[in-house]
């Protein structure tokens, strides 16, 4: 008993604080619950996972609500719960719940059995979660592949369809590359600063007064920073992002586009603004010509698009360039604006892409732009969210997508970058171009003859296509709820805008 | 009762359009004409000695130095009453016909568009003008695309360009107008805020204020639009609706043109003196070449469209005299341009109805004949349109052309040439609709009872203003010695 206790004196287990870390243990939990659960037999299984794995996630909002405003230094330094982590786990949380119901009735959900389907979607969240709460360069790249590699299964869920296999595997090849560019740019950064803890390389940043001449430094950086641009569909890395999610399964999509970007740019934000936040004037140059580059080149590409998923990557991959702005800077302001964008992206895209779910199931396969011809007139209860979201992306007032644009100007201009405010402002001019296009159509052009009459195009005609004609009520309010909250955070920002404030003050060494 | 209900009923009667769209066209007349009651109660209330008045200051996005600020004063407290009469005008020409598709909607964006507007006039707070000055495009981009005239694909061509081509300036504004606050907080080291008075008083540096006066002008100036930024105009005049057409080109143009008085002249006052002369040119390219495209269209619509363009040539002239004279002239001529242009539009709508749908100047001709009370009509507004002298129109391109002389001689000289340019448009539409030879197709009849009750009322205003144009002229005075106060080179007082 003596020899135990000294034993235990003796060697320094870290400590471990489980209050801090439950919200990360509630996901681990729930996800391989709901792999466990998903091995029964029965119908019941179908509706128990997704419940199930929404409960989780409203299980680590709970907690991460619970934990909220503690700044906790997790597995001794290996990661950081603070406001920054938990608004962003939010984030996360909330694109997860609504990829959960709006793959409840999927194929993809069926096909790869649901347990795997939702418990896979769970671990993803997690990696996201650990991700940005790193503090320490290996536990960064351990979540980013606990985020990367259940992406990679997910987007070949629709077994039996080609183009979602074919996905699968593109995402995995070119994940794969950003993985190996990112772990390298992380051993240069250890090698250049001698730690792997935030903490200590912004110490040796500071010391070193600046590392203009420092290369082994600066390729890291740049290495790193490619390797995270790769998952943040920053150009000219963004090629693999309109074919993977135009063959993804329409749910996973929505997820990679919103909690996959949220994840990358929260990492960058940490990452820049923490670690390296000492040689900003070596870094925030080449970023800022990368997210200028990202606006046009997105923008530009999304104008040519006649399928609305390859649209919407396109237009992912220029508001990932907005969303950079807010990391140039280095400011609180920046900080906070890159949050606040993060959150409306969230809503916008995640009504956009509910709907694209719901004609789906109708359309069959088809996400072309003119299957969405008339539809203010067929089917208003969808058109109306749509239309908002697309509004909201183009930033016009009254969506958070202005405020949030106000917000990103604003840092930006304060943190003299106005010039790439300008380039912000021309890419939301040119986007206009294909936002207002899907409007258009949905509201100016007649429904073709098949649609307008109510059968679906798909043969069959079974009872279960009849049915689908309708969109599924958890479809529906996916749709509205991310809808109004564009509208209500668009005049009302106020809550959001303490929150991100809250997420902001969490970069304790930027101003 | 505060701004804030003024400008938020008509958001709500539309609402409630949308909602029941069976009494959407009398329920939605009801609204305007409760707006126009409202608005006209403010102006009973008014006095013309204070500043602003019936102020609404809260902070909004105090992150930001945002605040939901209205208020009232010489410069806007005519243009809010006549955005009002010219929507209560506009709905009352979309009652009349009864066959929108679609009529909850339909109301739904022509009142929206009101709030858009009066929102736009009354907003105190820069980003609150910016946001209801992009707001304002939404409604018509779907009233021109679903209701407009012409073949879909053709349609919705214009609409997307009128889209895009006013929707380029409001974004650029609103990256100098957030720059505006940032860099004037930075120079004066002071909070963020974007309240116009307080922009005023801080002014910023020189080459700031250069840059950001150049993306205010072009948003304003596409809105106008002026020459040679008026690429949209021919298409989207000829397939917008009739009724959203009058309210669009009456009122909308109008709130560009107070853009300029209320935030460029005061807040970038040495920009505004730096580019006098340019601005200067622009307005009187846009009053030739306005005036030439008119009198050598034959389209009725865009007759009143290119006219417009001349028109706010002269309104632009007027404010960029950069005296009193000149602004309470653009002023003045603002409401009369608002005035006569629904009730053109309206003419030109039974005009066409008039001579087989066309509305081409060719198809018409003799319709004075059986329709005599219609011809007197047009030939009032007529009238007015071209300045005649004894017109309130007369007296508004007097004070500018005395405004401008005073400024800059040549240019005055050139913009005189415009007076007489409109008489030939004008009376060269009027004798080839009306008068000539009966055109093939031509089945003229006598206006009824429905069309008379929105020309009348419009032709008495027109009328009492030429009687009493004092009283825009005295209202606005003390605001247009304060628009002008720092860019003006001398204070004169004229009455």
């Amino acid at each position: 008993m003596n020899v135990l206790t000294l034993a235990a004196a003796h060697a320094k287990a870290p400590h471990i604080d489980y209050a801090g870390l439950s919200p990360f243990i509630a996901l681990t939990a729930g996800a391989i619950l709901t792999l466990l659960i998903g091995l029964a037999r029965g119908r019941w299984v179908r509706h128990a996972t997704p419940l199930l794995s929404i409960a989780t996630l409203g299980a680590a909002i709970g907690l991460g609500i619970w934990q909220f405003d503690e700044t906790t230094s997790l597995v001794s330094g290996a990661m950081l719960a603070d406001d920054l982590t938990w608004t962003l786990l939010f984030a996360f949380a909330g694109a997860g719940i609504g990829a959960t119901l709006l793959a409840w009735r999927s194929r993809a959900a069926q096909e790869a059995s649901p347990g795997e389907f939702f418990s896979l979607l769970l671990f993803s969240i997690l990696g996201m979660a650990i991700l940005v709460a790193a503090t320490n360069l290996v536990t960064l790249f351990l979540g980013f592949e606990l985020l990367s590699i259940p992406l990679y299964v997910l987007c070949a869920t629709e077994l039996r369809r080609e183009r979602s296999l074919e996905s699968g595997l593109k995402y995995l090849i070119v994940g794969s590359v950003g993985s190996a560019t990112l772990v390298y740019g992380l051993a240069l950064i250890y090698g250049a600063t001698g730690s792997t803890d935030y903490a200590g390389i912004d110490h040796a940043i500071t010391a070193g007064n600046g590392v203009g001449g420092d290369v082994l430094l600066l390729s890291g950086i740049g290495l790193t920073l490619v390797g995270l641009a790769f998952k943040a569909s920053v150009a000219p890395f963004h090629q693999w992002t309109p074919d993977v999610y135009e063959g993804a399964p329409t749910p996973v999509t929505a997820f990679m586009a919103v909690a996959t970007k949220a994840a990358a740019l929260g990492v960058l934000l940490r990452l820049f603004d923490s670690a390296l936040v000492g040689s900003q004037l070596d870094w925030a140059p080449m970023l800022a010509a990368l997210a200028a580059i990202t606006i046009i080149v997105g923008n530009v590409g999304a104008l040519g698009q006649t399928s609305l998923k390859r649209m919407l990557a396109y237009s992912g991959v220029a508001q990932a360039g907005y969303l950079l702005a807010g990391v140039i800077v280095a400011t609180q302001l920046g900080a906070k604006a890159t949050v606040f964008y993060l959150v409306v992206y969230l809503a916008m895209n995640l009504a956009a892409f509910a709907v694209v779910v719901a004609r789906e199931r109708v359309e069959g396969e088809s996400d072309d732009l003119a299957s969405f011809a008339g539809l203010g007139r067929t089917q208003p209860l969808l058109a109306w969210p749509l239309t908002i979201a697309m509004l909201a992306l183009a930033g016009v007032p009254a969506t958070a997508g202005f405020i949030g644009k106000v917000f990103l100007i604003d840092a930006l201009v304060d943190g003299d970058y106005a010039w790439l405010a300008i380039v912000l402002v021309v890419g939301s001019m040119i986007s206009l171009g294909y936002y207002l296009r899907v409007v258009a159509t949905m509201w100016m052009r007649e429904a073709p003859a098949a649609t307008a009459s109510g059968i679906p195009v798909i043969a069959g005609g079974s009872q279960e296509a009849d049915a689908a004609a309708r969109p599924q009520p958890e479809v529906l309010a996916v749709a509205w709820i991310a809808a109004a909250a564009t509208i209500v955070l668009g005049i009302v920002p106020q809550p959001l805008f303490n929150l991100a404030a809250d997420a902001g003050r969490a970069l304790s060494g930027i101003f | 009762m505060t701004l804030s209900i003024l400008i938020w009923l008509p958001l709500v009667v539309a609402v409630l359009c949308a909602l029941a769209p069976r009494v959407a066209p009398r329920l939605a007349l009801l609204g305007a004409l409760a707006t126009l009651a409202i608005a006209i109660s403010f102006v009973v209330r008014f006095d013309s000695g204070h500043g602003m008045q019936f102020v609404t200051d809260r902070s909004w996005i105090s992150a930001l130095g945002i605040s939901y600020s209205l208020g009232l004063d010489g410069l806007n407290l005519v243009l809010v009453l006549l955005s009002t009469v010219l929507f209560a005008g506009a709905t009352l020409m979309a009652n009349l016909r009864a066959d929108w598709e679609r009529p909850g909607q339909f109301y739904l964006w022509l009142l929206a568009s009101e709030t858009f507007v009066l929102g736009a006039f009354c907003a105190q707070d820069l980003i609150l003008f910016v946001a209801f000055f992009d707001l304002m495009l939404i409604p018509f981009y779907f009233l021109t695309g679903i209701w407009g005239a012409g073949e879909r694909p053709e349609r919705v061509r214009a609409t997307t360009k009128l889209v895009i081509y006013t929707l380029v300036g409001s974004l650029l504004m609103l990256a100098a107008a957030v720059a505006t606050g940032v860099l004037t907080a930075q120079q004066h080291d002071a909070d963020l805020t974007f309240s116009l008075a307080a922009l005023a008083r801080t002014p910023l540096s020189t080459g700031s204020q250069e840059w950001i006066f150049l993306c205010f002008a072009a948003a304003f100036l596409v809105k106008m639009p002026a020459f040679p930024l008026h690429g949209w105009l021919p298409d989207g005049y000829r397939t917008m609706p009739l009724p959203a057409l009058s309210a669009f080109s009456g009122v909308v143009s109008k709130v560009a043109a107070y853009g300029f008085l209320r935030i460029v002249l005061p807040v970038f006052p040495d920009a505004s003196v730096h580019f006098q002369e340019l601005l200067l040119l622009i307005a009187v390219a846009s009053i030739l070449y306005g005036s030439a495209m008119a009198f050598s269209t034959t389209n009725a619509r865009l007759v009143v469209g290119f006219s417009s363009v001349a028109q706010m040539g002269f309104i632009t002239l007027g404010i960029f005299a950069l005296n009193q004279d000149g602004v309470q002239g653009a002023l003045l001529q603002m409401v009369n341009h608002g005035l006569v242009t629904l009730p053109l539009f309206f003419i030109v709508g039974l005009l066409a109805a008039r001579a087989g749908g066309s509305e081409d100047l060719r198809d018409m001709g003799g319709i004075a004949f059986r329709a005599p009370v219609l011809a007197s009509l047009f030939l009032i507004v007529g009238l007015a349109t071209l300045a005649m002298p004894g017109s309130a129109n007369f007296v508004g391109e007097f004070l500018i052309l005395l405004g401008v002389f005073k400024a800059k001689v040549v240019f005055a000289f050139v913009a005189a040439v415009g007076v007489a340019m409109a008489s030939v448009y004008v009376l060269r539409a009027f004798i080839r609709a009306m008068h000539n030879r009966v055109g093939p197709s031509v089945d003229s009849r006598e206006v009824g009872f429905g069309d008379l009750a929105v020309l009348a009322p419009m032709v008495l205003v027109i009328l009492a203003l030429a009687l009493y144009p004092q009283f825009g002229l005295k209202r606005s005075e003390a605001a247009a010695q304060a628009a002008v106060a720092k860019v003006g080179p001398e204070i004169n007082i004229i009455r």
